[in-house]
């Protein structure tokens, strides 16, 4: 019994960890910024939804739905904003550059945080799960929400494959992330692969924030745990490997999850931590990692 | 006379009688001055805007209807953004540089406990309006010519643990017959001694506990926890959370965990919880200061009639401690003739006999164990117990004042008890 609901909710929370880590890593490999305000932008995603979805009456589903384009528009004004001018700035020099986008995404993550805290108050918000009910699955008593979610980001990120692997766009979204200089002399336009980068993203983040609204809820407070909780799968999968990713997902999910259960629900993050230090000095590229 | 000296005795008295005059209009103006009170509180949560919403309210009433023998009070307001440190610094500042002559502040334990040395620093009279800690007043007991500045305007722990044992016994020993209980509350300043009283009074209530769960309060996925709590197949949940609310309500609904929780939610004492978890709090029982429509005293109704009509939404339990407590501080000056003077004012806050919205005002003395705590008991302040049916919270105990019956949602099964 106990097996079995750990397997079942360590599923459920390691697919919606993959999502956010994902997209977090895509922007990584293919424009090289490691994007702070990652939090930001799942709680712009999954506040506008609440808000859209309750407030203003739209329902459940039509929220949802504009929670997502919210996360789409949070993540262009984030790199119209915020990153491309830095990165086209001539002010600063080329060394410098990552430093200053880093930064800048840091302090807009911030100032994401606390203007949403402004007009929201810090309370935890959630989505009316999409499914109600529970159903019992073999003994486990299972929330058909929680099934749905885990669904939800499978069939996404088994879209983002057949995206990246099939079609055009996506493989030279691909070839980006590997060499963007030998992209740029085959004809492509980098800057419109990065705005590609950036919608997938937008829309990545605006779906694991709207899921995880309506799994556990999401406050103001969270932002920064949301990003650093990214931040630590993707050195663990390794920096710009989506598979890396996905697979440290799982480890990170199961591990907190297990602790959660045995040991105790206080030293959830633990594990996953010392794993992350672990692996940093016996491994440092990750599991999976390229760059 | 000569010249000389007619001279000088005129400008003598020319400047005796503008000294005097000037004096006169010195004493009028100081009698027309404004009396500056501080409200430190937490603005973005929800408990927290109650405070300086509540405070505000509290100071337009007294002031429309002529202030305090005529001044004008003047509410000075601070966010410390549930900070200790930005609570220190909004005190000190309020303190040296606003010259407030009283501070309302914090309903977190932890931000109170931070700013009340500053109180005996500074001499300058503190009261919390939300906060639970023992150690508030504890401190003032242990050492009482320093700390006597400060006042605790909420039940203190023992107390809020010892209402909701009270409770307990009445209803859920004594009505629905139960036996067992699982105590669940997050780790903060104020649950130590909330559980220490609870461990204690909950078996001479009449319910065993079984287990005594403490959690981080940054905790988002209560799962495993009720799994833990499921599994020992105790009849309620006795919870001790403020820090959290929305999630441990929500995913307790969403997962349809079979046993009712009761106990202390604070935000689940807002009329905004609804809303917030999108009416999962259906069934959930909290002990609070008072209710929607549940008239503790007479003034309660007015009050929540006037907040809800000005602010939206019905105020939280510290916004019913604030209002009073500004009408306290009004009279306490007011009792003084109009002085200020810091040991005047404990004095005065000291000899308080206020009915206010929640209950009769009494502030323990320097022999009791709960020094410039509030007085519990019938009679006094004890709080009461709700329930949220259909999106409206009702009141189900103490009797006296009780307008409903107790009800589960339907997946809460009142097995184990009534069963046997």
């Amino acid at each position: 019994m106990l097996p079995l609901q750990i397997l079942i909710d360590g599923f459920a929370i390691s697919s919606l960890y993959a999502l956010g880590a994902i997209g977090f890593t895509l922007i990584f490999g293919v424009s090289g910024v490691l994007n702070l305000a990652h939090g930001g932008v799942m709680l712009v995603a999954a506040l506008m939804g609440w808000m859209l979805a309750g407030e203003a009456g739209l329902g459940t589903y039509l929220g949802t739905l504009l929670g997502i384009v919210c996360g789409m528009l949070a993540a262009y004004i984030t790199y119209l904003m915020v990153v491309r001018p830095i990165q086209r700035s001539a002010a600063i020099p080329r060394e410098e550059k990552e430093i200053f986008v880093l930064t800048g995404t840091l302090l807009w993550g911030i100032m994401i945080q606390q203007g949403m805290a402004y007009l929201f108050t810090d309370n935890p918000i959630t989505m009316r799960p999409l499914i109600d009910g529970v159903m019992n699955l073999a003994g486990v008593r299972v929330p058909f929400n929680e099934i749905m979610i885990a669904g939800v980001c499978w069939v996404v990120i088994g879209l983002l494959w057949l995206f990246v692997n099939r079609t055009r766009a996506g493989k030279a979204l691909l070839a980006a992330s590997m060499n963007p200089r030998g992209l740029t002399l085959l004809g492509f336009e980098l800057s419109r692969i990065y705005l590609l980068a950036w919608t997938l993203y937008g829309v990545l983040a605006g779906i694991a924030g709207v899921l995880l609204a309506s799994f556990l809820g999401v406050s103001t407070n969270n932002t920064g745990q949301l990003t650093a909780s990214a931040f630590s799968i993707v050195v663990l999968g390794g920096l710009g490997s989506v598979s890396g990713s996905l697979m440290a997902a799982y480890v990170v999910g199961y591990l907190e999850t297990v602790t959660a259960y045995l040991i105790a629900p206080t030293l959830r993050p633990l594990p996953a931590l010392l794993l992350l230090v672990l692996v940093v000095y016996v491994r440092p590229q990750g599991f999976l990692g390229r760059r | 006379m000569s010249k000389c000296k007619t001279w000088r005795l005129h400008c003598f008295m020319a400047t005796g009688a503008i000294a005097t005059g000037l004096t006169c209009m010195g004493a009028a103006h100081a009698a027309g001055e404004p009396i500056k009170l501080g409200v430190i509180s937490e603005e973005s949560s929800v408990a927290g805007a109650s405070i300086s919403k509540s405070a505000q309210m509290a100071a337009d009433e007294i002031n429309a209807h002529g202030g305090v023998d005529g001044r004008q009070i003047q509410i000075v307001a601070y966010d410390d953004h549930s900070s200790a440190s930005d609570g220190v610094r909004a005190f000190q500042r309020a303190a040296n540089q606003d010259k407030v002559v009283a501070i309302i502040g914090s309903y977190i334990s932890e931000v109170a406990l931070a700013m009340e040395p500053w109180s005996a620093r500074l001499k300058m009279p503190f009261i919390t309006p939300g906060a639970a800690s023992n150690e508030i007043s504890k401190r003032v007991h242990d050492d009482y010519d320093r700390y006597k500045y400060t006042f605790h305007g909420w039940m203190t722990s023992a107390f809020i643990a010892q209402s909701i044992c009270d409770f307990s016994h009445d209803i859920l020993v004594g009505q629905l017959k139960m036996k067992t209980t699982v105590v669940m509350s997050e780790d903060a300043a104020w649950t130590k001694p909330l559980d220490e009283r609870f461990l204690e009074c909950l078996p001479k209530a009449g319910l065993q506990v079984l287990d005594h769960i403490r959690f981080n309060p940054d905790t988002s996925d209560f799962t495993p926890i009720f799994n833990q709590i499921e599994a020992k197949h105790p009849d309620t949940i006795t919870t001790g959370i403020s820090h959290v609310g929305v999630q441990p309500t929500v995913q307790w609904h969403d997962q349809q965990v079979p046993i009712p929780m009761t106990g202390q939610s604070s935000q689940a004492t807002t009329t905004s919880f609804w809303k917030d978890t999108n009416g999962a709090t259906e069934g959930v029982i909290t002990a609070s200061a008072a209710a929607p429509g549940v008239a503790v005293t007479p003034k309660t109704v007015p009050f929540v009639d006037g907040y809800q009509k000005k602010f939206g939404v019905s105020p939280a339990y510290d916004g019913f401690t604030s209002y009073d407590l500004v009408y306290i501080l009004a009279d306490a000056i007011h009792r003084n003739q109009g002085s200020t003077d810091p040991d005047k004012m404990v004095d005065a806050l000291e000899k308080t006999d206020y009915v206010g919205t929640i209950g009769r005002w009494q502030f323990y003395g320097k022999n009791d164990q709960f020094t410039h705590a509030l007085k519990y008991g019938p009679g006094y302040i004890q709080g009461i117990n709700l329930q949220w049916q259909n999106g409206k919270q009702v009141a189900i105990w103490p009797q006296s004042i009780a307008n409903a019956k107790v009800k589960f949602p339907a997946f809460v099964k009142l097995q184990q008890a009534a069963a046997k």
